[in-house]
Parts: C-alpha cells; sequence; structure tokens
C-alpha cells in the first residue's frame, strides 16, 4: 500500500441560501483555495474526482459543468460518483494506490435550497414500491429513532445533548450555520416535527461545497508542511430496505470501522456525519468510541449539511484539526442513503 | 392463464420535484440582458476570451469571466445540421436546418435555427443575423431570437474559424 496523506482541504462558509451564485461560481474560490494549499501546481495534479446529484440542481449533467471551475484545458483525467464527496475521496485514494496517479483533486458540492431536500431524498428509495409512499429523508430517520427509544436504547434527551452539543461546537466554527448556546430542557419542550424528532433532531438546510487535495508518499512529504495521513479507508452499505434492516443499530459502520482499525490505537477525536441526533449515537457505538471522546468539534452535519458535501467535510476538519495541533489520530466518517445506509468510515493521523 | 399469472407490463409511479432556479452572477446577467434585446458575452479574467452564454469560469483557464461586453447579432455559422425527424421540443416545420453560430466577438458558438434561406444554400461560413421576435413577447430566455438568416456578407474562410469548429 502507498502512503496517502491529504495536503489541504477548503470549504465554503455554510449558508441556508446561496442566492446570487451558480455551482461554479461557488466551487471557484473553494478549488483555488485547496490547490494553493497543496503547494502542487493545478496542472500537476494528476485526477480530479467529484461527488454531487443532479437531483439537487433539477438539471441533468451538472456535475459535467461543474468541472469548468477545475479548468479542464489541456483535458485532464477525471471522474464522478452521484454520492458525496467522500466516495469521491475514495475513488482518488484507489487510483493512487493502483499507481496510475500521485496525486488528485476531489471536490463536491450542492445547492440543497433550490429544492424541497427532504422530499427529493426520497427518490433514493426502491422507485416502484417505495419512493410512491413518498417517505421522506426526516420521517425515514424518525422511523429509525423510534426503534431506539422504543428499545430503551437512547433518549430524547440524549438526543437534545448531541443537538445542544454540536451547536455549543460550532461556535468555534466560523464556516457553520447553526451554532450557539441552548439549553436541553429548553429544546425538549420544543414541539415535534415528526414524532419523535423534533427540529433540533434534524440537519439544517445548506448550501455549500467542499474540496481536499490528496497525494502520495514523497509527492506528500514534499508539498506541504503537514500533511495528514490517510491510514485506512473503508467502506460498506446495508440493505436499501429498510424493512430488511435493524434500524438502531448499524452493522456496516461497525465492519468498516473494524477493517479500518479504529480500536488498534488511541483515538483523539472524531468527526462523524450524523445527519440526524440519534444516527450520532448509532455511530458512536457502531464504532465502538469512548462515551468522553470529542466528536464533530465542527458542529458537524447538525450544524451545517451541505448534502454530497458533509461528508468530505467530516475527513477534511478532521484533517485541519489535526494540522491545527488538536490531536494526531482522528476517525472520520461519512454515510450515504437513508438512515445510515451506506458508512464509509477512514483513520487519519498527522 | 389466470389473473396471478399476468405478466405486469405497466407500473405508474409519478414523481414530481419541485425547484426555484436561480442562475447565478454570470447567467443572470446574461439573461437580464435577453430581456433588454441584448446578447451578453463575458471575458476571461485571464485568457481574454468571450464565452456566450456565460457560466461565471472560463473552462480552459478555471478563472472567472468577470468583463461583460454586449456582441454583435451578427456571426458565422460554424457548422450545421439539417434536421428531418419531428420533435416535441420544438415547432418548426421540417426539415429545418440547426447550426452554431460564432456571434461577432465571442470565442464559442451558441446554436440557433436558420430560416430564411434554402437548405441547400447553408454552408459552413455563411453570415448570418439574429432575428429577434416583437419586444413585446421578449422574456428572460433564448426564445427571444425567433431564428438566424442570412446576410449579404462574404463568407468566412474556413481557415479563419478551423480552430473554433
Amino acid at each position: 500500500m502507498r502512503d496517502v496523506a491529504i495536503l489541504s482541504y477548503a470549504q465554503t462558509p455554510y449558508v441556508r441560501t446561496e442566492r446570487r451564485r451558480n455551482e461554479v461560481e461557488m466551487l471557484m474560490p473553494v478549488i483555488d483555495e485547496v490547490v494553493a494549499g497543496s503547494g502542487i501546481p493545478r496542472r500537476e495534479i494528476g485526477f480530479t474526482c467529484s461527488g454531487s446529484t443532479d437531483y439537487l440542481a433539477g438539471q441533468s449533467f451538472s456535475f459535467v459543468m461543474a468541472v469548468d471551475a477545475v479548468g479542464a484545458w489541456p483535458p485532464i483525467t477525471e471522474s464522478h460518483v452521484e454520492m458525496d464527496g467522500a466516495w469521491a475521496l475514495y475513488e482518488a485514494w484507489i487510483k493512487i494506490q493502483c499507481g496510475e496517479v500521485d496525486s488528485a483533486l476531489i471536490f463536491s458540492f450542492g445547492r440543497s435550497s433550490m429544492g424541497e431536500t427532504a422530499e427529493t431524498m426520497t427518490l433514493q428509495t426502491d422507485p416502484y414500491t417505495m419512493a410512491p409512499l413518498g417517505p421522506d429523508a426526516i420521517s425515514m430517520a424518525a422511523l429509525q429513532a423510534r426503534v431506539g427509544l422504543d428499545r430503551g436504547l437512547w433518549s430524547e434527551r440524549d438526543m437534545a445533548e448531541v443537538a445542544a452539543r454540536s451547536r455549543r461546537h460550532a461556535k468555534t466554527n466560523p464556516d457553520a450555520q447553526l451554532k450557539g448556546d441552548f439549553d436541553v430542557d429548553q429544546l425538549l419542550a420544543q414541539p415535534y416535527l415528526v414524532d419523535p424528532l423534533r427540529k433540533h433532531d434534524c440537519p439544517p438546510v445548506t448550501d455549500g461545497a467542499a474540496a481536499i487535495v490528496i497525494a502520495a508518499d514523497g509527492l506528500a512529504r514534499r508539498s506541504v508542511a503537514k500533511p495528514v495521513w490517510i491510514r485506512s479507508i473503508e467502506h460498506r452499505l446495508d440493505s436499501h430496505q429498510l424493512g430488511g434492516r435493524d434500524l438502531a443499530v448499524s452493522p456496516s459502520t461497525e465492519l468498516a470501522g473494524k477493517r479500518a482499525g479504529v480500536a488498534q490505537g488511541r483515538i483523539d477525536f472524531a468527526e462523524l456525519h450524523a445527519p440526524f441526533t440519534h444516527q450520532e449515537i448509532i455511530l458512536r457505538r457502531a464504532l465502538g468510541l469512548a462515551d468522553d471522546l470529542v466528536v464533530n468539534r465542527s458542529g458537524g452535519a447538525l450544524a451545517a449539511n451541505p448534502i454530497m458535501s458533509a461528508g468530505l467535510a467530516r475527513i477534511g476538519e478532521a484533517s485541519r484539526q489535526i494540522v491545527a495541533g488538536q490531536g494526531s489520530r482522528a476517525v472520520a466518517h461519512a454515510t450515504s442513503g437513508p438512515c445510515l445506509q451506506q458508512n464509509l468510515v477512514c483513520v487519519l493521523e498527522g | 392463464m389466470s389473473a396471478a399469472r399476468e405478466p405486469v407490463k405497466v407500473l405508474v409511479t409519478p414523481v414530481k420535484v419541485d425547484y426555484t432556479y436561480t442562475p447565478g452572477i454570470a447567467s443572470e446577467k446574461f439573461l437580464l440582458g435577453l430581456k433588454q434585446g441584448k446578447l451578453l458575452g463575458a471575458a476571461c479574467d485571464e485568457c481574454g476570451r468571450v464565452y456566450v452564454p456565460p457560466r461565471g469560469a472560463c473552462p480552459r483557464c478555471a478563472r472567472p469571466t468577470s468583463t461583460f461586453k454586449e456582441l454583435a447579432h451578427t456571426g458565422t455559422v460554424i457548422t450545421f445540421s439539417i434536421v428531418r425527424v419531428p420533435s416535441d421540443n420544438i415547432d418548426v416545420p421540417l426539415p429545418y436546418c440547426v447550426a452554431n453560430i460564432l456571434l461577432d466577438g465571442a470565442d464559442i458558438s451558441l446554436t440557433g435555427l436558420i430560416q430564411e434561406c434554402p437548405l441547400p444554400d447553408v454552408r459552413i461560413g455563411m453570415r448570418v443575423e439574429a432575428v429577434w421576435r416583437p419586444q413585446a413577447e421578449w422574456g428572460y430566455g433564448m426564445a427571444n431570437i425567433k431564428h438566424f438568416h442570412p446576410i449579404d456578407e462574404p463568407d468566412v474562410p474556413f481557415e479563419k474559424i478551423k480552430e473554433i469548429s
């Protein structure tokens, strides 16, 4: 295996609605910043891979247009996944492992504000037997939260505490969208949005983009002062049929975490992609993280949920915190699909 | 054959997704220009190439295209095709000509219909001009331009446009 490191991370500030700029206009400064930070000239980066979905823009092949922000002349080697950018990073990592390239630019983007995000997410379910029933993203998460509540695996207070802590952490993240001090009792006094979820249990609607540059071995060491090494990266998935899963646990996260060797060393902090409060509890348990471990210092997806970037952002945030000296070994996680269906886990070291 | 064994041939599962589209800084200027009967291109901050319609970035340089320029309504046919199959999207009698047209002052071509011209006469290098619909019908779209028609100017030699075509 080749040693592969994150050289740089950049993102837009997270906002509820990006009114002025289109995707390309949002991405250009992010790509500029991440390439400048990588120390590798743009035209020398070996591979470009992006993660996005046309369903957010309501426009087919919107990802092709986004390549304008990268500069595809002379023609570049480029790929795209209709998944969170974390999976684009996985593809790029594989490409480097295969020895085809030594460096890669990964980016992801989305303007959720243009559509009804929760309802758009219905379309990722089985189009014949499930989508016509119209379960939206929040309703599906509510089914999952109910399973754990009724089984006594977590309480509504546990969930509210995740929300309060995420927003408190977000106060130190200038790019976060929802931040501040919230009293758990006051949160619990709020009405249900989709029983048993209250508004604070759900992520905000966020527009945003993120980008990462990775490189192998010597190139990584020569290019930046503090490369953040991707020691392992694994992803697994559970059934797309919600009825075919035990929603209170996440076997795919557990397996990915084991394969990634999460437990084979001290973990200083974690960035977990949990768009709903109860999902952070599921993920902590699946990864075997200590109760007092710092999770989502960035505020996580509950403070800003740029769909298609929120997973890549967890990896980027974790690398940024390692560079800032806030720990030397971290777990970063990304999820995709309803109710934590697919999960990617990586271990980063400074 | 019993009902239980009938093959399922059709299953209707309607999908409806609503969007509130916002075009971005560059495209918005272009669309506002169309409403005023203008064709606005935007020049790359680095290489100066002029894009129409502009989308905000130069795909060669990955730099913003900050300088807007009003383009002529005349241009040159870069390539064309005679369409002989019907389409729900277009209400023009068959056969008709679709062409890529390089507007004077632009560095990329845009697509339009060629009319008021016998189809066998359409050729690469032919000079054409935009024919706009009546101003009362102008909206924020390319439909403001009804079609392009030939103008009485010498053809542009292929040598001069081969890089762009």
